[in-house]
């Protein structure tokens, strides 16, 4: 892995020989993950990209600790998964906003706040400052159905901020988006990881989505559910940990002249044809629903 | 999933006053049913080939409806000292048989509640204890009615002796948990994987996800177990005054009534709108709790 050396600070996320197994129907079981190595360097921003049942969201679930690992050793931070869990060391997005509407913007971003008790004015102030970020400032006291796809999106990153923590799980938060709204969220969530120095675990099936974001994307695939290609995103220089903070608009500039850059496009492919050789090598079965392109796939190569 | 936005504050301001004033304006259309058919038809009612297909409609069986309106203000006991009208007497009556009915739903509501909560908390528990939860419902109360006053008048709680309308109360409370805590399970076990994934990823542990999560996502579940517990226990609480004869309420006083039915029927008719109007409150009480916890009842779940 690249991220190896990046760092003598503790690592975001060190998964290392992790397994796991599903008890299929019928008594035989399906394995989800088989030998896992990865390691999050801190604020760094990998995606996990691959068909689906390549088992990304389960190796997110596993970090979160909402499943527990076959084999192998997962640590969050330097702690274990739970005892990161019970700690708040990482907060968590899933495609659905999953806002409770019986509370209001403000008070769902405040939930992770709550449930441990700290005070209400200090609720307030840090609901009112991520609101802020997320550009929700106005909706304070809204219903969350009275907000669009995208805004309900956005207070749930900012409820995952809440605790300030030094990772974020994001479960395809993107998914349910129209590609408009997801293009803006692209760069929203850029300029919010960026201010607040977040690692970022980012699970996605869109390829341009993993190279605009991350610093890797990692490619995986099914049967068994492994990781076969690393591959460098292009997340706009800048934006990446230690660079200087951006003014919004910067941040969304910088995003758009990476999607029009031709090491972008590169990247893409290279995305496109790790993919590929990935699911060549699992079977028959597995559909690659990659646009078709220019370039043709070289097979010669198995990945990494 | 909740992204349906509802127009919720345009539409709830239109139907504050039409609830009510359909309820009122189906009432009338009884009314005026009830004495269109004692116009129409016959007072012999209609028979044909020796099988009568319509009822009779004479003064005896259907009053009108202004005699019943007018018998509320007769004394109900001709030449007593003190007299009191009927309506009084029928008031007195629903009244007591209220207060033990919404007694009974609060018991009943706890312990559905409780219930409810335990069988979410422990698969175990909830196939061990739900089919008797639904057994208890199919056991006639007239048959358990008696043995409730039997054993109440055995014990002794906190050193006060059992009083019969303790009996009623319980009775009440026996018909009034089912639904709760029927209704009430279904409502706990209502929020999405999603959602409870999420709180377990925030380190919550059960109390603060029944608390903070499981509750308020029931509460749309609640209120119409409640409105069906509210009226099973009217209903309990009336049949249970009848068969442990529990004087004052106004199952007893539809007795006494029904005995004099046939020299005097509009007076049992005063009786049964008693318990209708009953039925009504009670309703009405659970549609005040309704209002209150407006804001956990998402439209959009």
């Amino acid at each position: 892995m690249t991220g190896t050396s990046r760092t003598d600070r503790a690592a975001a996320v060190e998964l290392v020989g992790v397994d796991k197994t599903f008890p299929a129907a019928g008594g035989g079981a399906v394995q989800a993950l088989t030998g896992v190595e990865l390691r999050l360097g801190p604020g760094e921003f990998v995606s996990l990209i691959g068909p689906s049942g390549c088992g990304k969201s389960t190796l997110l679930r596993v970090v979160a600790d909402l499943e527990q690992p076959t084999a192998g050793t997962v640590l969050v931070g330097g702690k274990s998964a739970r005892q990161a869990r019970l700690d708040q060391d990482y907060g968590i997005a899933f495609q659905q906003a999953g806002l409770l509407e019986w509370r209001t913007v403000a008070e769902n971003v405040e939930l992770p706040l709550h449930v441990h008790g700290v005070a209400k004015a200090e609720r307030r102030a840090r609901a009112a400052d991520l609101l802020a970020l997320v550009g929700l400032a106005d909706f304070a006291a809204h219903r969350p159905s009275q907000l669009s796809g995208g805004m309900q999106q956005r207070v749930a990153i900012a409820r995952s901020l809440a605790t300030r923590p030094k990772l974020l799980l994001m479960d395809e938060p993107f998914g349910a988006l129209d590609e408009m709204t997801r293009e803006r969220m692209q760069a929203e969530l850029l300029r919010i990881v960026d201010e607040t120095a977040a690692a970022v675990l980012f699970v996605t099936h869109s390829i341009p989505e993993a190279v605009v974001l991350s610093d890797r994307v990692v490619v995986m695939s099914p049967r068994p559910g492994r990781i076969t290609d690393v591959v460098d995103g292009r997340r706009p220089r800048g934006t990446a940990p230690g660079g200087e903070l951006f003014d919004p608009g910067d941040v969304v500039d910088a995003v758009d002249g990476v999607r029009e850059s031709a090491a972008f496009f590169e990247a893409v492919t290279e995305v496109r044809e790790s993919l590929r050789k990935g699911s060549t090598v699992s079977g028959p079965l597995t559909v690659d629903t990659a646009a078709p392109r220019t370039r043709p796939t070289s097979a010669s190569e198995e990945g990494s | 999933m909740r992204t349906t936005g509802q127009g919720a504050p345009r539409g709830l301001r239109r139907s504050r006053w039409r609830g009510p004033a359909t309820t009122l304006a189906a009432f009338a259309l009884l009314v005026v049913a009830w004495e269109l058919v004692k116009v129409l038809v016959p007072d012999d009612g209609v028979t044909i080939g020796g099988v009568r297909v319509l009822p009779r409609t004479s003064d005896a069986a259907m009053p009108h409806v202004w005699t019943v309106v007018g018998r509320l203000f007769d004394p109900e006991v001709a030449g007593a000292a003190e007299p009191r009208s009927i309506g009084a007497a029928v008031a007195a009556g629903a009244l007591f048989t209220l207060r033990l009915s919404l007694g009974g739903l609060i018991l009943g509501g706890v312990l559905g509640v409780l219930l409810a909560v335990v069988m979410q908390r422990s698969g175990l528990v909830e196939r061990m204890v739900l089919p008797y939860v639904i057994a208890s419902q199919t056991v006639p109360l007239i048959a358990i009615a008696p043995l409730v006053a039997g054993w109440g008048g055995k014990i002794a709680v906190f050193g006060q002796p059992w009083e019969p309308w303790a009996s009623v109360m319980v009775i009440a409370a026996y018909l009034a948990f089912f639904p709760i805590a029927v209704g009430m399970l279904r409502g706990l076990n209502s929020p999405a994987r999603a959602d409870v994934e999420l709180f377990r990823a925030l380190a919550c542990g059960w109390w603060t996800t029944l608390v903070r999560l499981r509750l308020p996502a029931s509460v749309p579940y609640l209120i119409p177990a409640l409105r069906l517990a509210a009226a099973a226990a009217v209903i309990g609480a009336i049949v249970a005054e009848i068969s442990t004869g529990t004087r004052g309420g106004i199952g007893r006083l539809i007795i006494e009534y029904a005995q004099s039915a046939t020299g005097d029927p509009s007076r049992m008719y005063t009786a049964i709108l008693g318990a209708a109007v009953l039925g009504l409150v009670a309703a009405g009480a659970v549609g005040l709790l309704d209002l209150a916890l407006v804001r956990y009842r998402s439209a959009s779940r």
